[in-house]
């Protein structure tokens, strides 16, 4: 496994907004099938980090290579690359106007091209996945924040990524909410899906990751096994983080 | 009063006046279908263009929606019907009603659409993007009809707003329904053609005034 190539290889990002660097030289390597966890206290860049993937965020400097893409080439097709590199936010981003099935045709009728049918068939599919083949014709507003963060990882899936990015994905839901979506989530890594997430959940790192990566200050502090940096974290920036999460 | 009823409500005189008056309706209704979607497809393109981060574009866009907001249309028409022919240009009454109301509706249009696409969360935007729609279309299928509907009330009072400005083509001599309603009023020297046209345009624009207070209400209930 450890002889795959990384689906996501990244050196040397930096990110500034204005006179702030936000990401001060990021190098991190995700393999195949690998669930990767970035922590930090907040304002450590770590949703910078995944929306640079997808260049949703400009980078400023550095390389991303994404299933062998340089993302950042001029010649790159951001739109081809964003296809495969799914993404899930914490604030769910459905299409309101649109029905759960409507919000995970749109990317495969509009992108890929392809016909309804198809694309309802597609689509009915990954809401099953999520465990909400009955929601099809529901509207946003109408599902719970649980259900809205399902039909979003669907919408994701339907297109087939190769790599999943989750920013901060249960951290707006209600706590009796979390565990439909974490389900899901521990459904797709035993399924071999790539993901990179960035969450408070720390029992989930705990008990899914195979790597957590602590960040602060916009750099990466020290990553290992979640048992590794839970458990005997080596650099104090790490401890201190780790012991106040624990203690709360 | 029969005095009044039969200045203003001469039944007579109304009767003889409506051919004439319904044939002014029919350019009335002619140039709404032609400056309505021309002045949404020129706010459309102001608003688009004002999403550009350069100030190059949004200055003189700025610049352009202030002028023409501010600018009385009815002086905007009479310049452009009589003042454009001393610079060699000669436009008929009905395109200068049409540029001149494309000018002044894609300002106000354009205020209005660049509202609702501001009111779209940026997570919207974003969200599509990163499933690989391209701009144009994140834009067309994500944003914009959410937009629309944000801003709706304020598209049908603008629209209505429109509709009733369009007797400002009168002064231009384009035979339009209050045009028709003046030159009835002169040749029978009795305004009851005038109130004729009132009740048309009334009974025109009633029932988008009701849709339009149901809008409303129903903005204001869902938020």
């Amino acid at each position: 496994m450890q002889r795959e190539p990384p689906v996501l290889s990244i050196r040397g990002l930096r990110k500034s907004f204005g006179a702030t660097e936000v990401l001060r030289g990021i190098d991190l390597d995700v393999r195949p099938r690998e669930l990767v966890f970035v922590i930090g206290p907040s304002g450590s860049g770590k949703s910078t980090l995944l929306r640079c993937c997808n260049r949703l965020e400009e980078p400023s400097d550095g390389s991303i290579l994404f299933d062998g893409t340089d993302i950042r080439a001029p010649g790159t097709d951001i739109n081809a690359v964003r296809r495969r590199i799914g993404m899930v936010f914490q604030s769910f981003n459905l299409y309101p106007h649109m029905t759960a099935l409507g919000n995970v045709t749109l990317a495969l009728r509009q992108v890929l091209k392809k016909p309804r049918r198809e694309a309802d068939e597609i689509a009915a599919a990954a809401l099953a996945r999520v465990g909400l083949a009955d929601k099809q014709g529901a509207y946003p507003g109408e599902l719970s924040g649980g259900q809205q963060q399902r039909v979003a990882i669907a919408r994701a899936l339907a297109l087939e990524p190769k790599a999943v990015l989750f920013d901060e994905p249960t951290s707006a839901l209600d706590p009796e909410l979390v565990g439909s979506v974490l389900q899901v989530m521990r459904d797709l890594r035993e399924a071999g899906m790539t993901m990179v997430v960035v969450s408070h959940e720390m029992g989930f790192a705990r008990a899914a990751a195979d790597r957590v990566v602590f960040m602060d200050q916009g750099e990466i502090v020290e990553e290992g096994p979640p048992a590794a940096i839970f458990g005997a974290p080596q650099h104090a920036r790490t401890r201190a983080f780790v012991d106040q999460i624990v203690r709360h | 009063m029969p005095g009044f009823v039969e200045t203003f409500f001469n039944l007579e005189i109304m009767r003889a006046a409506l051919p004439y008056l319904l044939q002014g309706l029919g350019t009335t209704l002619l140039l709404v279908l032609l400056v309505v979607p021309l002045g949404i497809a020129g706010g459309l393109a102001v608003a688009l263009l004002y999403r550009s981060p350069r100030r190059r574009v949004r200055w003189p866009l700025i610049l352009y929606v202030d002028f023409f907001r501010a600018f009385p249309p009815l002086v905007l028409l009479i310049f452009l019907y009589a003042g454009l022919p001393f610079a060699g240009i000669e436009i008929g009454a009905f395109t200068a009603v049409a540029i001149g109301f494309f000018l002044n509706n894609s300002a106000y249009y354009g205020e209005v659409l660049r509202a609702g696409i501001e009111s779209v969360p940026r997570g919207q935007w974003e969200a599509a993007r990163s499933t690989g729609l391209s701009a144009p279309r994140a834009m067309l299928w994500v944003v914009l009809p959410q937009a629309v509907r944000n801003v709706l009330p304020d598209l049908v009072g603008n629209t209505l707003e429109v509709v009733k400005l369009t007797s400002l083509a009168s002064v231009v001599a384009l035979p339009e329904l209050l045009f028709a309603a003046r030159q009835a009023q002169s040749l029978t020297y009795n305004p009851s053609p005038i109130v004729l046209a009132a009740i048309i345009y009334l009974v025109l624009l009633w029932p988008f005034v009701r849709l339009l207070s149901r809008l409303e209400h129903r903005m204001l209930v869902s938020r």
